[in-house]
């Protein structure tokens, strides 16, 4: 097997999730949804590093890693900041800034 | 063919048992996202999820990338994913996805956006003629490692350790600003969401006679919410009180329970065990109900072990059974 194989699952993982934050409504589930792209970006810049036997592809996916859990904690915050005065967790009701 | 080309051919490939466990994984992966994206609940969302980031756990492992991949497993799957499961239970359980759209053909244009890019993407790997690599983690035995990134003494001596030495040497070394960076985006991260978390108590916390007096003021609920009556059969929580005519009492199940849709209506089952009843008249109450299982729940039921034990069948009562138990206690 030829380790491309992985960029394409990580091409279709990211379209995959790329789709779903374009379909979904639930704020919950569109968040997923980037945490699925993030996903498949790491799995490309691991092989890309196990290709170029180089460890900066790790490494930028461990940062990856770091900046997807702060995104999660600030976004999860927000979105319970917005149910609470909404009552909504869908992406459609939060349109106060609307023009 | 040449030696090079050879080379450059058996490089390419990785071993037999890696492809298997990619076409498996792979597609679980695949199954995985897609079940993400189109599942109805969110919390089905989310498990689907999970096992998705599992399996890139599993191709971290074997691309060579070892702490990359428990930090998927510890971090993603174990915290981060737990903290979508926290706030589901919290917010989003009983929130539907609307099938409205916003968006005239929003949903057209998305799936048809998704298709083309995914069709783009592809086709650009395909399109890159990787043919082949400068190296891959499993290489043969014989070949010597080459590192291009770093090439002082040290590092090299770091990345022949092994995975974590040589990530710890780049990290604190190469990206050691990167690295203090992302603790102060940490720590912001923390302070943000503890800032848009709080809520602030603008009026002080009604004691429970301020509520009691505003429930009789308001006269809509004084008493409390009904319960399972006089012919209920059930006293679960996710089925509904009957009232008096046999419909049933909204005010008696929780909200979240009827979001979700898991409440279990007996309501006809009851109502006609109800007409069955008062058919069969008050007298005798254990003929009445026509589904209850027949044998009573205090009456014995001889085990094999008893009627092992026990000389004389006929004393299947319930002195009979207290003393058999007590035999095979002692």
């Amino acid at each position: 097997m030829n380790p491309v194989n992985y960029l394409y699952l990580s091409a279709l993982l990211f379209t995959i999730g790329a789709a779903g934050v374009l379909l979904r409504r639930n704020a919950i589930v569109v968040f997923m949804c980037v945490e699925l792209m993030l996903n498949a970006c790491n799995l490309a810049f691991v092989t890309f590093g196990r290709m170029h036997d180089n460890l900066d592809g790790q490494i930028i996916a461990f940062f990856t890693m770091v900046v997807a859990a702060c995104e999660v904690v600030v976004g999860l915050s927000i979105i319970i900041a917005i149910f609470r005065s909404r009552r909504s967790a869908s992406v459609d009701d939060a349109s106060l800034m609307k023009w | 063919m040449s030696p090079g080309m050879d080379f450059a051919a058996e490089v390419t490939k990785t071993s037999t048992g890696e492809a298997l466990q990619f076409w498996v994984l792979a597609a679980v992966a695949l199954i995985g996202a897609l079940a993400t994206v189109f599942m109805k609940k969110a919390v089905h969302s989310a498990l689907a999820l999970v096992t998705t980031m599992m399996c890139l756990a599993i191709f971290y492992l074997a691309q060579g990338a070892v702490f990359l991949g428990i930090v998927q497993i510890v971090v993603y799957t174990g915290a981060i994913m737990m903290l979508f499961l926290f706030v589901l239970m919290l917010v989003g359980v009983s929130s539907v996805d609307s099938l409205k759209e916003t968006l005239k053909g929003q949903r057209i244009a998305a799936a048809g956006l998704g298709l083309g890019f995914g069709i783009l993407l592809t086709a650009a790997i395909a399109n890159a003629s990787i043919t082949h690599f400068t190296a891959l983690a499993t290489k043969s035995a014989g070949s010597r490692p080459v590192y291009p990134a770093e090439t002082d003494d040290e590092a090299l001596r770091a990345v022949s350790q092994g995975n974590v030495q040589g990530l710890a040497h780049q990290i604190f070394t190469k990206y050691i600003w990167a690295f203090e960076m992302t603790s102060a985006l940490l720590i912001t991260a923390a302070v943000g969401a503890m800032v848009l978390a709080h809520r602030e108590r603008l009026v002080p916390r009604k004691t429970q006679r301020e509520l009691s007096e505003e429930r009789v003021r308001d006269n809509k609920q004084v008493a409390p919410l009904p319960t399972p009556g006089v012919y209920a059969r059930h006293n679960a929580v996710d089925v509904p009180a009957l009232l008096p005519d046999g419909s049933v009492s909204e005010l008696s199940i929780n909200g979240t329970l009827r979001a979700r849709g898991q409440i279990r209506d007996v309501s006809a089952e009851a109502v006609h065990s109800v007409a069955a009843l008062e058919t069969a008249g008050a007298d005798d109450d254990d003929e009445a109900w026509p589904d209850e299982s027949d044998a009573p729940a205090s009456a014995p039921v001889p085990t094999a072990r008893q009627e092992h034990e026990d000389p004389d069948p006929g004393s299947g009562d319930e002195v009979g059974a207290g003393a058999g138990s007590k035999e095979g206690r002692s």
